[in-house]
């Protein structure tokens, strides 16, 4: 019998640990009855204890503003302030759980002058539990509150129509609410609008659905939050370590602690540490007291790596295949929670993951009207308000847009004097630098330089396989200019890898990435009037346009370096098509990545029977 | 369970990556036992880089005095005592003074004083959101101003999981990693990973006296026993601990880990129930909590 007993208590706890937790936030205007609802979810799941209950009948005789009835808000309004006020101020955390779910209910204020405990509780929630009194329909408040719901990223909306109990529980006012309200919320696209009437000082509709809502034929509110889908980051994603700390017990042991802000991990993996782009391989992984095969999305973990090498709190530790994004400028939604009012120019302290940098907003696109959503010209934020603005860092933050992922796309600011959390911040996407650093005109212009070298700069790009002659070609180019008393330079891609570029691999988003930096090198050297010589195998089309799009008509000149693969293969200088051909070396152009051969350009060198003097020839001729 | 594992580990993590001089209260209780245990994983294979720190009203109960020993020599942790200096010198102790003066010198006082005396700046409490109704307000990160007063008006926001550690001098902050625990979470994690506690949560015969309606165990000479007035031996277990004058015992069967989750299932009344403190007068949670109670 008491083994029996164990054994239940055991599976019990076993339940209990594989159960789901919903987290939801209740808002919605002053008086809608959102405390008096969540003490009725507590009171309904039984998860009132009976020395809380009796605490309850004398405070509701104290306080209580239902006459005989007893007054559940009461349970959940805390603060003594708010008791005597009769309202909520701060956010409160309640947790309650039933059969088939945990839940944390963060109760939130509904007054315009606490958004930002609104959006506090919202930024964790799955769902918004949106409250509308029956008698009064939707208001200003729930207009905006439906409007940070939806800023933060919440997609799943109950609208509990409450106070049914005071309209006669006639389904002609709960339709003409849900018709209003569906009409309005149609621009937030939230994921799913459910619609419930109830009454929370009644209970109608909390737990069971009741006689008196007979007509209505959608689950109750506990039904329907113990089965709406909760919007867990999904571990297909790609891997994501924001690293918290290192831990460094002694010089054996060096761990990153952190917790996966997206997808998993294993001994083994590829990775890359961000910003610096270093490469490793993870060599255990460490939850708890144990080493594991895997581990996924929100888990804290530690891991080790194979490499020494240099990582710190605020990097992030990523999937070496497809590494997050990396930037120091963007566009985002702010929220201003400060008192003092948020001016552009000004520097706040930014927290961002685990990287706390400097930052500033260079603009303010526009503020967003939080009640109609119209869109305002502002010179700077105050309390309450939300805009759109460009924001501009004093280091490269690692991120990912909002809508993708919250942890790695949301940041707080703080102010630098009072320390106090001032905005809060969600990355729409990383800006350009060229769209937002304004280009310091100079007196000394491009032609200016190139004249006093007597020479046209020029950008001379050699593009083929690997192997195919480019760098002869290129070499002897730069010896026949210089002897003609050129300036030159001479970009070479095995070189730029050694130094520039040593941080990329050979994926093709690192391959967009070695051209993009060599193009804007080359942009700059031809800019201070140069004739710079580009030798890349620069396999795609598309990166090539962007290097000509670089620069002005005439100043670029793509070269194809035209050798078959089997000459190329033959020749093979360095040995690495036999390397490549035995799987030695992944993404090798021409074997396993494409080459995409120049359609237009402006030389097109066959060399095939051709010295490669005879070729350096050709692009002297065509140069003049 | 693993979540809210993983939730709070990052909280401990975040909490001493940040903080200059940090410090874990150490109650003794079953939730400093969690908090410890999450500890030692958060920085696994090292041993926590903070010491303990347990402010000591003497009125602890004996089993708690030696179960401490135990898990300091088993964890590594370095462990601090105190004990307010001026209330020893007074002689300060519930049934002398009062519950509410005791408390307010021998915990309240003295955790200001030891706090102060190691300028600790952040401090790791093992509070939770279900306990009270003020607690379920209170943030993560919980702001002190010098003197170590709350404001629970003047509570900074917290979104995602962001947490704005920076402090001036002289000010600190109090952080809260199981927050957002539940009692039963607590006993079913404990459980779960054969965390060690005090044996004074299983049922045992012990000696106790009817004292205003509840029952106190007798832990050594200075309960002031009235004319004829005498212990008797209960089948009793508590659900928190505390001084044991001040925390009630309940008369229970639950002798093993498995039977005090399956009566903790059904209980009926709160764990704080037995926590004389909490109903002495309206909202005398916060007020306490205003004044630098944890």
């Amino acid at each position: 019998m008491e083994q029996q007993h164990a054994k239940d208590v055991l599976t019990f706890v076993e339940d209990q640990a594989n159960k789901e937790t919903l987290r939801f936030i209740t808002c919605g205007s002053v008086d809608d009855g959102k405390s008096t609802l969540i003490g009725r979810l507590l009171y309904e799941s039984k998860n009132i204890f009976d020395d809380q209950l009796q605490a309850l009948e004398s405070d509701s005789k104290r306080y209580g503003t239902q006459g005989e009835k007893m007054d559940m808000a009461l349970l959940v309004d805390g603060l003594q302030a708010e008791r005597e006020q009769g309202i909520t101020i701060d956010v409160a955390y309640r947790f309650f759980s039933t059969e088939k779910r945990r839940f944390i209910v963060a109760d939130t204020p509904g007054h315009e002058q606490y958004t930002r405990n609104m959006a506090t509780g919202a930024s964790t929630a799955d769902v918004a539990v949106i409250l509308v009194d029956a008698r009064k329909g939707i208001l200003v408040q729930t207009r905006r509150h439906s409007r940070i719901v939806s800023l933060m990223g919440i997609k799943q909306v109950v609208l509990a129509v409450n106070k049914m109990d005071l309209v006669s529980y006639d389904q002609k006012v709960f339709d003409a609410i849900v018709a209003d309200y569906t009409a309005f919320a149609a621009e937030f696209k939230f994921d799913s609008i459910m619609a419930i009437p109830v009454s929370g000082l009644d209970g109608d509709n909390v737990l069971e659905c009741t006689e008196n809502l007979a007509w209505f034929k959608g689950p109750s509110l506990i039904h329907h939050l113990e089965q709406v889908p909760i919007s867990l980051a999904a571990d297909r994603g790609d891997f994501r370590l924001p690293v918290q700390l290192v831990n460094r017990p002694n010089l054996d042991f060096r761990g990153f602690c952190g917790r996966i802000a997206e997808g998993a991990v294993r001994p083994g993996d590829a990775v890359r540490v961000l910003p610096s782009g270093v490469r490793a391989t993870v060599k255990a992984v460490i939850d708890g007291f144990d080493e594991v095969e895997v581990a996924k999305v929100g888990s804290s973990i530690t891991i080790t790596l194979n490499e020494e090498v240099d990582a710190s709190r605020g990097d992030v530790i990523v999937s070496a295949e497809r590494p997050a994004e990396v930037a120091d400028q963007f566009e985002a939604k702010l929220l201003w929670m400060g008192e003092h009012a948020m001016s552009p120019g000004r520097q706040y302290l930014m927290k961002m993951g685990c990287k706390e940098v400097t930052a500033t907003i260079t603009g303010i696109k526009y503020r967003e009207d939080v009640n109609t959503g119209g869109h305002m010209a502002a010179t700077n934020l105050e309390l309450n308000e939300i805009a759109t603005v460009d924001i501009s860092t004093s280091a490269p933050m690692v991120f990912e847009p909002y809508t993708t992922n919250k942890l790695l796309g949301s940041f707080i600011l703080v102010d630098k004097l009072t320390f106090e959390t001032v905005g809060a911040g969600m990355i729409d996407f990383a800006l350009r630098r060229a769209s937002n650093i304004h280009w310091q005109a100079l007196e000394l212009d491009r032609k200016a330089r190139a004249a006093l070298k007597h020479q046209e700069s020029r950008c001379i790009w050699l593009t083929g396989l690997s192997g195919s002659g480019k760098s002869t070609i290129a070499d002897l180019l730069e010896k026949r200019l210089y002897t003609q008393g050129k300036h030159t330079y001479l970009l070479d891609g095995d070189n730029v890898r050694h130094g520039l570029n040593r941080d990329l691999g050979f994926t093709e988003a690192d391959r967009v990435e070695n051209i993009r930096r060599v193009a804007e090198v080359a942009k700059l050297m031809v800019d201070a009037g140069l004739i710079v010589i580009v030798s890349f195998i620069s396999p795609f089309r598309n990166e090539r346009r962007m290097a000509r799009e670089l620069f002005g008509e005439g100043e670029f000149m793509e070269v194809f370096v035209d050798t078959p693969l089997e000459e190329c293969e033959r020749r093979d200088v360095k040995g690495l098509y036999a390397k490549a051909r035995k799987g030695e070396l992944k993404n090798f152009t021409g074997i396993d990545s494409d080459y995409e051969a120049p359609e237009a350009p402006e030389l097109h060198l066959r060399t095939t029977g051709v010295s490669a003097e005879a070729c350096a020839e050709q692009v002297m001729n065509a140069l003049v | 369970m693993k979540q809210l594992e993983a939730e709070s580990i990052e909280i401990i993590r975040e909490a001493v990556a940040t903080a200059r001089n940090p410090v874990m209260m150490y109650s003794v209780g079953k939730d400093s036992s969690v908090m410890l245990h999450l500890a030692r994983k958060a920085f696994y294979p090292a041993p926590p880089p903070f010491p303990l720190l347990h402010v000591d009203t003497q009125w602890k109960f004996k089993e708690m005095y030696a179960h401490r020993e135990r898990m300091v020599k088993e964890s590594g942790v370095k462990l601090i005592t105190y004990t307010n200096p001026e209330g020893i010198a007074q002689g300060v102790g519930p049934f002398t003074h009062g519950s509410g003066y005791h408390t307010d010198v021998m915990k309240t006082q003295a955790l200001k004083q030891a706090l102060d005396m190691h300028q600790f700046d952040l401090v790791f409490g093992g509070a939770r959101r279900d306990e009270e109704k003020s607690r379920a307000k209170e943030r993560v990160f919980s702001f002190r101003s010098a003197g170590h007063r709350w404001d629970p008006k003047a509570q900074r926001p917290e979104l995602w999981n962001l947490y704005n550690a920076r402090i001036k001098p002289d000010e600190s902050i109090r952080v809260f990693p199981i927050s957002n625990w539940t009692e039963q979470d607590i006993w079913n994690y404990i459980l779960q990973e054969r965390i060690p506690i005090v044996p004074l949560y299983l049922a045992a015969e012990r000696p106790v006296v009817k004292f205003n309606g509840q029952w106190i165990l007798v832990d050594d000479d200075r309960y002031p026993f009235k004319e004829g007035e005498k212990a008797v031996m209960k089948m009793v277990r508590f659900r928190t601990l505390g001084c044991w004058p001040l925390t009630a015992a309940v008369e229970s069967d639950a002798d093993t880990l498995e039977a005090v989750i399956a009566e903790t299932l059904n209980a009926r009344g709160s764990e704080r129930e037995g926590r004389m403190i909490d109903s002495d007068e309206p909202g005398s949670m916060e007020k306490k909590k205003q004044e630098g109670y944890f």
